[in-house]
């Protein structure tokens, strides 16, 4: 028996793990931190973990006295429910279908799917076809369409998932009873695939709060369209756009007023804030997720 | 004839699910599809006026320029020694995390494993924020400390490219390893405990049991992520290598990959053909790549494969 050596594992292991989880989480309590400082605090000393003048205007500002930033916030809350709603009616539609048994034409739909993973255009025809055909450019949709609203490995996911976990008798028995395709689908199969359409649901939904690319490739006029990320993207490179998008009713006094470093920090603290409240509700389904889409992905 | 009757008769009775799989059909036709015929663009002179089909055609023209540069063999040689590095610095971490994790008894291991895999649903812009503040050359937390520990001279980070292959490579650490190590930790608790039992009795010791037991099992997995990842060698992060060194001039012969190159011809310098030809060179080399690591995962797992 070796209790000494299993005794020293779980130690070493311990040790280990609370490097781990302070490596993890120290760069983020250094931006909370740093949002909390004095502006002038903050440009002498530099960012620290223990702010020597604390504050809070900087959120004070983000909540008060400028609507960029909350017009950013709203789109991008109404981007991710929009966007994840839509993203998993057509995404369990399909996978439903593809589900099917004896669905002529299955095969060709199926390799139709599944093809989009192996191979794409790329960044330039999509931008071309997004721009000079659909004329998606400097318009909401340009944030919600471009890649992220469906795709492939997810409707495979769901399709698997429905192939093993929704028993053909269920679904003959509700046949039987007079229910059409569609009541089926609604009423039988998606209650019981739950699980798995959390999980899409999930990934999807922090897609889109996360994403800066669509903002960033095609709205380059309307910046009022922006996402929190977007902003965020923009102000890293100068704090003016903050200022120049700024429709202030006091414009003066309100940019000399403005705590301009400390409110970078702030708006990157507001922008993990949704992901961070909702993280401990979500944990045990996202890494369900994960394993599940691991082997694949 | 009576075959063809009968499949027909199966159409008509599934209209409704053919009804419910156009939505989505729909969208991967605009989104993937549609794009397709725009790879010509590689071998065209684009103009903007006469759009991509008015556009005169350029033969090869744009790849031997593109390949006369010294741009193609940095975004190559970039995209593929950083995914080579990510591969196996992020595998072997993330498989002493799993096992580490296994092998604890108390709770608490639950909450080390939530907290590491926050990083990861962090956006790559709020990163780029979190580097900042630690590397930037006047405030940033790295050259205040050693300014005020060690009296040291500050760092210009954003202007010095030989630390930043270090740096990505941390960062994509910090942000990744929390993500993959849970795919080896499901396997490893599917393991058959009744193996560690007897090597207990036999009086292995923890490290034994790892080189000995823990890891011959999980090598099946290690190798099919390994080549998943492989397939995708030719495909970098592009939120790393584009937000986190911000974009700096100074640090492109390390920070530029096939996918920032593309991004960059087409957004900032204009030279959209050029970002064409690169864009196609990538799209095909990477499906060959796919392909390639495929066929080698069905060998050896045929469930695993992607087809």
């Amino acid at each position: 028996m070796n209790t000494n050596d299993k005794k020293a594992f779980q130690i070493i292991g311990h040790i280990v793990m609370i490097i781990l989880t302070l490596l993890a989480m120290l760069p983020l309590i250094l931006i909370l931190m740093a949002s909390l400082t004095d502006d002038t605090a903050l440009i002498q000393d530099g960012y620290r973990f223990v702010p020597r003048v604390f504050s809070t205007a900087a959120y004070e500002y983000i909540f008060s006295s400028s609507d960029t930033v909350l017009r950013a916030y709203g789109i991008s809350i109404v981007l991710t429910i929009c966007g994840t709603m839509i993203s998993v009616v057509i995404t369990t539609m399909l996978a439903y279908a593809l589900a099917k048994k004896n669905l002529p034409g299955k095969g060709l739909l199926n390799f139709l799917v599944f093809f989009t993973m192996l191979f794409n255009g790329g960044l330039v025809p999509t931008y071309m076809n997004y721009t000079n055909v659909f004329g998606l450019k400097n318009t909401f949709w340009a944030l919600m369409i471009p890649n992220l609203l469906m795709n492939a490995f997810n409707v495979m996911m769901v399709k698997s998932y429905f192939a093993s976990s929704v028993p053909d008798e269920i679904v003959e028995a509700a046949f039987i009873d007079g229910a059409t395709e569609f009541q089926t689908f609604y009423r039988i199969c998606l209650p019981l695939a739950k699980p798995i359409i959390a999980t899409i649901a999930l990934f999807v939904g922090i897609a889109y709060w996360n994403d800066w690319n669509n903002g960033y490739i095609y709205l380059t006029k309307r910046t009022d369209l922006f996402s929190i990320q977007n902003l965020l993207n923009r102000m890293i490179k100068n704090i003016q756009a903050l200022q120049q998008n700024a429709n202030v009713v006091n414009t003066d006094s309100a940019i000399a007023s403005m705590p301009a470093v400390s409110i970078r920090m702030a708006i990157a603290v507001v922008g993990i804030l949704p992901v961070i409240i909702i993280y401990p509700f979500i944990q045990k389904n996202f890494v369900k997720g994960i394993t599940l889409g691991g082997v694949k992905g | 004839m009576k075959k063809k009757n009968k499949t027909l008769r199966m159409m008509i009775r599934n209209i409704p699910i053919y009804v419910m799989a156009l939505p989505g059909l729909i969208y991967l036709f605009i989104n993937n599809y549609m794009p397709l015929p725009g790879l010509v663009l590689a071998f065209k002179n684009y103009n903007a006026r006469k759009g991509i089909w008015g556009s005169p055609w350029a033969g090869l023209s744009n790849f031997t320029y593109l390949f006369a540069t010294s741009d193609a063999y940095v975004i190559t040689r970039n995209t593929i020694l950083y995914n080579l590095a990510f591969i196996v610095i992020n595998t072997v971490l993330s498989i002493a995390v799993a096992i580490i994790l296994s092998e604890l008894k108390n709770k608490i291991k639950n909450f080390y494993q939530s907290v590491i895999l926050l990083p990861h649903l962090i956006s790559a812009v709020i990163i780029s924020y979190i580097v900042f503040a630690f590397l930037s050359t006047e405030s940033g937390f790295i050259n205040n400390t050693m300014r005020r520990l060690f009296n040291a001279e500050p760092i210009a980070w954003y202007a010095e490219k030989k630390y930043w292959p270090f740096i990505l490579v941390f960062v994509s650490a910090w942000k990744s390893v929390g993500y993959q190590c849970i795919i080896y930790l499901a396997t490893l608790l599917g393991f058959d405990r009744s193996y560690y039992e007897a090597a207990d009795l036999d009086g292995a010791t923890v490290w034994q049991q790892i080189r000995l037991i823990t890891l011959p099992l999980l090598r099946p997995t290690i190798i099919m992520l390994t080549m998943m990842a492989v397939g995708r060698i030719f495909y970098s992060d592009f939120g790393l290598f584009y937000q986190v060194p911000q974009n700096s001039g100074a640090l492109f012969p390390v920070t530029n990959t096939i996918d920032t190159y593309v991004y960059r011809g087409l957004l900032e310098a204009g030279n959209i053909s050029m970002s064409a030809a690169a864009g196609f060179y990538q799209s095909i080399v990477g499906f060959i790549l796919v392909l390639g690591a495929n066929l080698l995962v069905r060998k050896f797992d045929r469930d695993s494969a992607l087809f």
